[in-house]
């Protein structure tokens, strides 16, 4: 027996830990994914605490002051009611950063669910709602949002949180089916492993084989589309408040400012140009944070 | 670590071909520096097949990786040095080496499926070899890779030009593959586990064909493999490897009857032998595990696992000619060689013998059927088999991949809906579906997969695992499940520290017994194992098979053991089952199935197993062609279009009644009982190799 009892010993430290240390640490070497998070981390400080930072409110108006150039007191100078243009261009981090994560977890668990539920069926259950999803892949998404967003826009009028609720669903279900169908890849593999099996022939339901042994399971890929759509979501809620769906005045949004604003553009380009650096750095932001978690955790 | 070169000691021809001194690789893995290979010299000499034998992880496909210059970007040869043909490989250039590889040496690997363009036609690349080393033309190169087939024995080599790799069988791929590397008439032939992952049948057809070449080709060649009985059969000199070094060598006779490391026992102690039984003799298996790469290694390598071991192996590591015969040039790196024999007696720990009651049937399988369809192709998976599996007794299952043994196993437990036929359990007939089954059923019928790193769902802890299984299939709760938890994990030996563990962290061998531990949580009736071991390295297989040796001896479970292993399957079962394309060929008492009468393709799969037994060498009976497809199964018999013992048109035309020869042993087949036993044993006696 005694070799028995030897063969049983303990196996050396943990695999498990070593990978979870590695993947923090190839993280926090990525110059990619250090980028991209030093910027989103940045307009997520600014979306909470512009206003204890900055001399100007981005609501403050200043008749005498309107259109004035870049100076030591406003530094990216004033727009046409005379607000400060870099109090309102830090300020504006907070609708989209409000709009845009909330999205992208909707479109997390909507695409997820479905995902799961297509991969694990298969079939004709898979067959249906995959074609279903094909159709929703299929409409122009700005297009799409356009027409949902103004459908409800006589129940929305007057309040600012249900209209932000209705784009944020909107965009959420816009972006479901790339999600589902890169959930569904995962499930797909995932369920044909002997551990699946097992828990058939021990008579576990659908619904918790589904959640409680696949799910853990498909996190990496999960976590990396979760943080490419929160980049998409930045740019079509920025898009619809450009368009004049999302937030609006005297909302300092980039969106809106950008549109708002470039009436003037000839004579003030700084009302027009801070906001957009802003939105570019954000979506450039979120896509490198994406790009650095998706090549560690592919890895 | 000792840095000191190992003595060489000139075996064979006066120049070496391969010359291999102190060769270091290093690994580099999540920023750590892990030694793969530490100091190993050896020389293969003009013409001789050297065979190089360790467990996964020992270090031999990465030397053979370094010495084509093949090392992934990870890997850097730290030091030492590789001469082939007095050519020192580590200093030539890059244009040089694409000469080398090829002309001077060229390399067959494990899977020939992949090693093969599936894009290309056969004939192109075959060409190609001579089109860039010989520089000829297209015509030209065509017509001398139709040579090259011939050269290893394919049939209608014109032919196959023009096929592509998937239309090729396995056998047939590995044949282009080796065509391919004898192309540039390499004077080093490099086989790194040439039919691992290919059936018996069509392994014993790869290396028939190597100790063929052999005699032929005036290359040396160097044979890596796990598998001790393929070394024996085709190599004149072994080296055996363990955490990156070579431990023992010789030649191969002499070192595997007297093996003078207490590892190379170890090996030859924990794999069944042909005829072995589980009444007879226990196998042995080496505790303990392959030291992890980049750990402190003091003293002897193998010393933890050693039952040998003393201070001395502990504080310093011996030399590879610690122990040394220079006329049997044979060396090992031991302190204890002269204690190793010694070994064997200490050994025979017999396992308990089954009790086997044939009184009813556990299970009763009649006329099953199974087809998968795919678009309009129908494929008949199982095809009318009926067999029974008696209470407490182990009924082996085998033949080659795609015979149906594991969409039967599948039918049983139900994860697949048998489309024809039924099931009896219990004397009750099994609803087909496993969510129709209810929970008593369940826990009656359990199974152990293949596959230890999917077996386990890897979120989830040991104990967590258990646990659930505990719940579902036991119906305990609380301070009883855990209990019910703690007392499984002592039936499989793991150590209660391990339920904590996720299964990343757990060995290969811990896991295969968790996922035992698993089955058997609600004291199951019937227990399907699916090839439960040969996933695992052998010294770890040994005691998975003793382990369910044990528990179905405990508690009289019966037991559908799926396996392509003979030998396994013959030491642990009972009974024994051989099917051939989705259809029950033969079954019997687990001596009566090895032993004249049986059915010919038996009678081929048998004689197609390598072996370790040098005294008794086994007739080899090659088997005709590739295995025909499932969609379209040959008529009459199915296995006619490969039988050595085809009667004519009657076995095209009709299909083979049962012979019963009683004690419950049938064979399907036109040759009646009587006649195939003369048959055979005219045979057996007639030319032994």
């Amino acid at each position: 027996m005694t070799f028995d009892e030897l063969a049983a010993q303990a196996a050396p430290p943990s695999e498990r830990v070593l990978r979870r240390r590695y993947v923090v640490r190839r993280l926090l070497r990525s110059p990619t994914f250090l980028v991209g998070a030093g910027i989103v981390l940045f307009w997520i400080f600014m979306a909470l605490f512009s206003t204890h930072v900055t001399r100007f409110g981005p609501l403050d108006i200043d008749p005498y002051h309107t259109l004035k150039a870049l100076s030591r007191l406003h530094w990216f100078g004033t727009d046409e009611n005379g607000r400060d243009v870099l109090a309102r261009t830090l300020a504006g981090a907070r609708s989209v950063l409000v709009v845009a994560p909330l999205a992208a977890v909707f479109c997390l668990f909507f695409g997820g669910t479905i995902g799961l539920i297509s991969g694990y069926y298969k079939g004709y259950t898979d067959e249906i709602i995959m074609r279903f999803v094909d159709v929703l892949l299929s409409l122009p998404v700005i297009v799409a949002a356009i027409v949902v967003v103004s459908a409800f826009s006589s129940h929305t009028q007057g309040s600012p949180g249900a209209q932000a609720a209705v784009v944020i669903l909107v965009i959420g279900i816009l972006f479901t089916p790339p999600v589902a169908r890169t959930i569904r890849a995962a499930v797909v593999s995932e369920r044909e492993k002997e551990y699946v099996q097992a828990a058939r022939l021990r008579g576990e339901r659908a619904p918790f084989i589904m959640v409680a042994e696949i799910l853990p399971n498909i996190l990496a890929p999960i976590i990396v589309e979760g943080t490419v759509r929160l980049g998409y979501a930045v740019f079509t809620a920025a898009t619809l408040s450009f368009l004049g769906f999302g937030v609006q005045a005297p909302s300092p949004d980039w969106g809106l400012t950008i549109s708002l604003d470039r009436t003037v553009i000839q004579v003030a380009w700084w009302t027009v140009l801070f906001p957009a650096l802003a939105l570019a750095s954000l979506v450039v932001g979120a896509n490198l944070l994406a790009d650095g978690v998706r090549k560690v955790l592919s890895e | 670590m000792s840095d000191a070169r190992e003595s060489r000691l000139t075996i064979g021809s006066d120049a070496p071909v391969l010359s291999i001194d102190d060769l270091r690789v290093t690994f580099v893995r999540r920023d750590l520096d892990l030694p793969v290979v530490r100091g190993v010299s050896l020389e293969i000499g003009a013409g001789e097949t050297y065979g190089l034998v360790g467990e996964s992880g020992c270090g031999k496909t990465t030397l053979a990786m370094a010495l084509m210059r093949y090392l992934p970007a990870n890997g850097r040869i730290d030091g030492g040095s590789i001469a082939l043909d007095g050519e020192d490989m580590l200093a030539v250039s890059r244009e040089r080496l694409r000469e080398i590889r090829g002309t001077k040496m060229a390399m067959v690997y494990q899977d020939p499926a992949t090693a093969l363009n599936p894009a290309l036609r056969v004939g192109a690349q075959i060409a190609e070899v001579y089109r860039f080393h010989g520089g000829l033309s297209k015509a030209d190169a065509l017509e001398r890779a139709r040579a090259a087939l011939e050269r290893v024995a394919m049939p209608d080599p014109a032919a196959t030009l023009r096929r592509y790799p998937f239309q090729l069988s396995g056998g047939q791929q590995q044949r282009v593959v080796i065509a391919m590397a004898l192309a540039g008439d390499p004077r080093l032939l490099v086989l790194d586990e040439p039919t691992t992952g290919l059936d018996a049948t069509v392994e014993a057809e790869v290396l028939d064909l190597i100790a063929e070449l052999r005699e032929r080709i005036d290359a040396s060649i160097l044979l890596i493999s796990h598998n001790l009985g393929l070394v024996a059969r085709m190599c004149k000199r072994v080296g055996v490897m363990y955490a990156g070094r070579i431990v023992e060598d010789g030649p191969a006779r002499d070192l595997l009857t007297d093996p003078r490391h207490p590892y190379t026992m170890g090996l030859l102690r924990c794999v069944p032998r042909f005829g072995m039984r589980k009444d007879q003799a226990g196998l042995v298996p080496i505790p303990g595990f392959l030291p992890r790469l980049g750990s402190g290694l003091e003293g002897c390598v193998f010393s933890p696992r050693c039952e040998l071991a003393t201070d001395d192996c502990r504080e310093s590591e011996p030399e590879l000619d610690h122990w040394s015969d220079a006329e049997r040039a044979r060396r090992a790196r031991c302190y204890h060689s002269d204690q190793v024999s010694g070994m064997r007696a200490a050994a025979a720990e017999r396992a308990p013998g089954a009790a086997a009651t044939s009184a009813g049937g556990a299970l009763e399988i009649s006329n099953l059927g199974k087809i998968f369809r795919d678009g309009r192709r129908r494929i008949v998976a199982v095809n009318d088999v009926s067999l029974a599996v008696a209470p407490g007794e182990i009924l082996g299952l085998v033949g080659e991949s795609g015979s149906g043994k594991t969409t039967l196993a599948g039918c049983v437990t139900g994860l697949l809906k048998p489309d024809d036929g039924s099931i009896r359990f219990a004397g009750q007939e099994l609803p087909r579906s496993v969510a129709q089954r209810g929970s008593e059923r369940l826990r009656a019928i359990q199974m152990v997969f293949q596959n230890p790193d999917s077996t386990l769902n890897p979120a989830w802890s040991a104990g967590a695992i258990l646990g659930r299984a505990v719940n579902r299939l036991g119906g305990l709760r609380g301070a009883a499940r855990r209990a019910r938890v703690e007392d499984l994990a002592r039936r499989v030996r793991v150590e209660p520290q391990h339920l904590e563990a996720k299964p990343g962290e757990l060995s290969g061998g811990q896991k295969q017994r968790i996922a035992i531990a698993r089955a058997f949580a609600g004291s199951p009736t019937l227990v399907i194992c699916d090839e439960p071991a040969s996933a695992l390295d052998v010294s770890v297989q040994a005691s998975i098979l003793n382990l369910l040796a044990e528990l179905q001896a405990s508690g009289g479970i019966s037991y559908i053991f799926i396996s392509h292993d003979l030998a396994v399957v013959r030491y642990l079962s009972d009974r024994i089952a051989v099917m051939y394309l989705a259809e029950l060929m033969e079954i019997g008492g687990a001596e009566a199935v090895f032993t004249p009468p049986q059915h010919p393709y038996t009678e081929a799969l048998m004689s197609a197993i390598p072996t370790i037994d040098f005294a008794h060498p086994r007739r080899r009976i090659p088997l005709r062609g590739a295995v025909p497809s499932l969609s379209a199964p040959p008529s009459g018999c199915r296995f006619h279009t490969r039988c050595h013992r085809m009667l004519g048109a009657v076995c095209i035309e009709q299909e083979p009644p049962w012979q019963d020869v009683g004690e419950g042993h049938a064979y399907r087949c036109h040759i009646p009982a009587d006649e195939l036993c003369d048959l055979q044993v005219a045979a057996a006696a007639g030319d032994p190799e």
